[in-house]
């Protein structure tokens, strides 16, 4: 028997110094599903303590693995019995209801926190594949949720969870008639948006360091576009760059000791790498076009970016040792802002087809494109940590919303915002 | 080379941050004035001799281009005859619509303002007194997905 106890320490420093603003959450809708999701009953947890937990953690890890796609959830109306562990579950009702997998989970009131201890049975197998608890503070019934969603959704798929993931992204209201932004962090399912820091001017183009405790962006708050980054756990703040022109574009290296950016003191926009210990910048471009976007593939020994040195823009791939560049996007003129797959083997983009921008993919070795979402001005896509879903940025009327879809595009679902536009999201890394 | 922020600046950074968290109406637009750095626009100042007739200060752009329109030219030489010799610091804002990414365009909208600078110290106005800044698709002049929405969003403002 697997046991294995899973510490939420990380998160408990979450909510020290954000404000948390209840106005702001996101709401997720699923718009597309795979086409044969595993049925997994997630049975309403046994509670140990006394009144009505705050969150019903069964439905958020439900919730969790329905927007996978590739778990259809059972509906707790359709549920024969409520088993509270292995020994309670009846194979033969399962069964009949289709179902391949059972939830069952008793909830337990702990010093400063609660303690779930969960367990996965295959009903077909008639084996229980394993019992595992998580622990948590009182505010983290929802971490408790995520982290036993990854577990469950890992031993079925094969794939890593990202449920206990986050993302930064901008969101803009109207106060007092002016534009007023906000960079924002919340849960990746939209939940828990708080913000990070407010601005009167706008700010842009948010990245996470790899260790997840910082982000670098653009701010234009000193009259000019200038690149920042701050921990988002302790607020802490630097401004990076204050060059003549564009400062633009952040993006940190895989090992977290460089930033890519785009600076145009040359005279026009030229990739640039910053060590951060040494604070020295490094010229990576020379070409009269507009060279911008830059983003790091895995290894970090190369940068994808965007140029239009060949008319339109497309991307290209520079190689950082020999300052060799190639160019990668041959298909459609206008392919722009590149993000690389955790594994380096598909660029995900914002492709221009018949007048209307979409998120595409293509495979690196074979150049094989393909367009992932249906909807018209579609951009800033960020790839999820595990590689399976990426989230961006479309419209849906004239509000600016954010959307997710696989990247075998065969799940979708968006995440309006109840106030204002929101853009630019920023998928986190693992935090651990 | 790291450049940490100045007091000034980093207390009008609290300010904002104050500002945001009360969410009065008031206190915004008093963080608006601490925070803008705007210079005052120049090309008033200047005509304030006999005929004060105000140019046009838009010029507007195809889209992915940043060639400056015939009709533009003329717009430009006059502005070109009021800054010849003036004092200050003028500000080139260029903008872009909302078709492409982000970044692209913020780089396209820098591209436009230079041609205005360009152009206009080829009509002898001072080099050292034009500062070209983009704000990309970040600051439309109109908001909305019409044509006619993003036509008026391409565009260079002379501040």
């Amino acid at each position: 028997m697997m046991k294995k106890t899973v510490s939420l320490l990380f998160a408990s420093l979450l909510g020290c110094v954000l404000a948390v603003s209840a106005r702001a959450q996101l709401v997720v809708e699923i718009d597309d599903g795979n086409d044969n999701p595993t049925p997994v009953a997630v049975v309403p947890f046994d509670w140990a303590g006394s009144g009505v937990l705050p969150e019903d953690v069964s439905s958020i890890i439900s919730a969790d693995l329905r927007r996978s796609g590739l778990i259809a959830p059972v509906p707790r109306e359709d549920m024969l019995s409520f088993p509270k562990n292995p020994e309670e579950v009846s194979f033969r009702d399962w069964r009949m209801l289709g179902t391949e997998y059972v939830v069952t989970g008793r909830m337990q009131p702990q010093a400063n926190g609660y303690l779930l201890s969960f367990d996965l049975t295959n009903i077909f197998g008639q084996r229980k594949v394993f019992t595992k608890q998580v622990t948590g503070g009182a505010q983290q019934l929802r971490d408790i949720a995520h982290r036993a969603a990854d577990e469950i959704f890992e031993a079925i798929t094969g794939i890593r969870g990202a449920f206990g993931t986050q993302m930064v992204y901008v969101q803009e209201t109207q106060r007092g008639g002016q534009p007023s932004y906000a960079l924002m962090l919340s849960d990746i399912d939209g939940a828990r948006a708080r913000q990070i820091r407010r601005f009167s001017a706008p700010v842009m183009s948010p990245s996470w360091s790899p260790n997840g405790q910082e982000v670098a962006y653009v701010s234009f708050e000193t009259g000019r576009p200038a690149i920042f980054r701050e921990n988002i756990r302790t607020g802490a703040r630097q401004q990076l760059t204050n060059f003549k022109g564009l400062n633009s574009s952040p993006t940190w290296s895989p090992d977290g000791s460089k930033l890519a950016m785009v600076l145009s003191k040359d005279g026009n926009p030229e990739i640039y790498v910053l060590d951060l210990a040494s604070g020295r910048f490094t010229r990576m471009t020379r070409h009269f076009s507009i060279d911008t976007e830059p983003n790091w593939m895995p290894d970090g020994k190369s940068l994808v970016f965007t140029s239009d040195r060949g008319g339109k823009p497309q991307i290209y791939q520079l190689t950082l040792a020999t300052g060799q560049v190639d160019r990668l996007t041959f298909d459609g003129d206008y392919n722009a802002r590149p993000r690389v797959s955790p594994d380096g083997k598909t660029l995900v983009m914002v492709h221009r087809s018949r007048g209307v921008f979409t998120i595409a993919t293509m495979d690196i070795v074979s150049g094989q494109m393909r367009v992932l979402t249906e909807t018209r001005l579609d951009e800033s896509p960020s790839i999820a940590p595990n590689g399976a879903m990426l989230m961006y940025a479309t419209k849906r009327g004239s509000k600016g919303i954010l959307a997710a879809v696989s990247l075998d595009a065969g799940v979708k679902y968006s995440l309006p915002s109840q106030q204002g536009n929101v853009r630019e999201p920023a998928w986190s890394p693992y935090f651990d | 080379m790291f450049k940490s922020v100045k007091t000034g600046l980093g207390l009008a950074c609290v300010l904002a941050v104050m500002a945001g968290c009360s969410s009065t109406d008031t206190d915004d637009s008093a963080n608006q004035q601490v925070v803008d750095q705007t210079p005052p626009p120049v090309v008033e100042d200047t005509t304030a001799t006999e005929t004060a007739v105000p140019l046009d200060n838009v010029v507007y752009f195809d889209f992915d281009q940043s060639l400056l329109k015939p009709s533009t030219r003329e717009l430009l030489i006059k502005h070109a005859d009021r800054m010849r010799g003036a004092a200050g610091t003028v500000r080139l804002e260029g903008h872009a619509d909302e078709l492409g990414t982000r970044e692209y365009n913020l780089a396209l909208g820098e591209r436009r303002a230079n041609a205005v600078r360009d152009f206009l110290v080829l009509q002898g106005v001072n080099a050292a007194n034009l500062e070209v800044i983009s704000y990309g698709e970040e600051r439309p002049a109109q908001e909305g997905s019409s044509e006619s929405a993003r036509a008026m969003n391409r565009r260079v403002v002379i501040n």
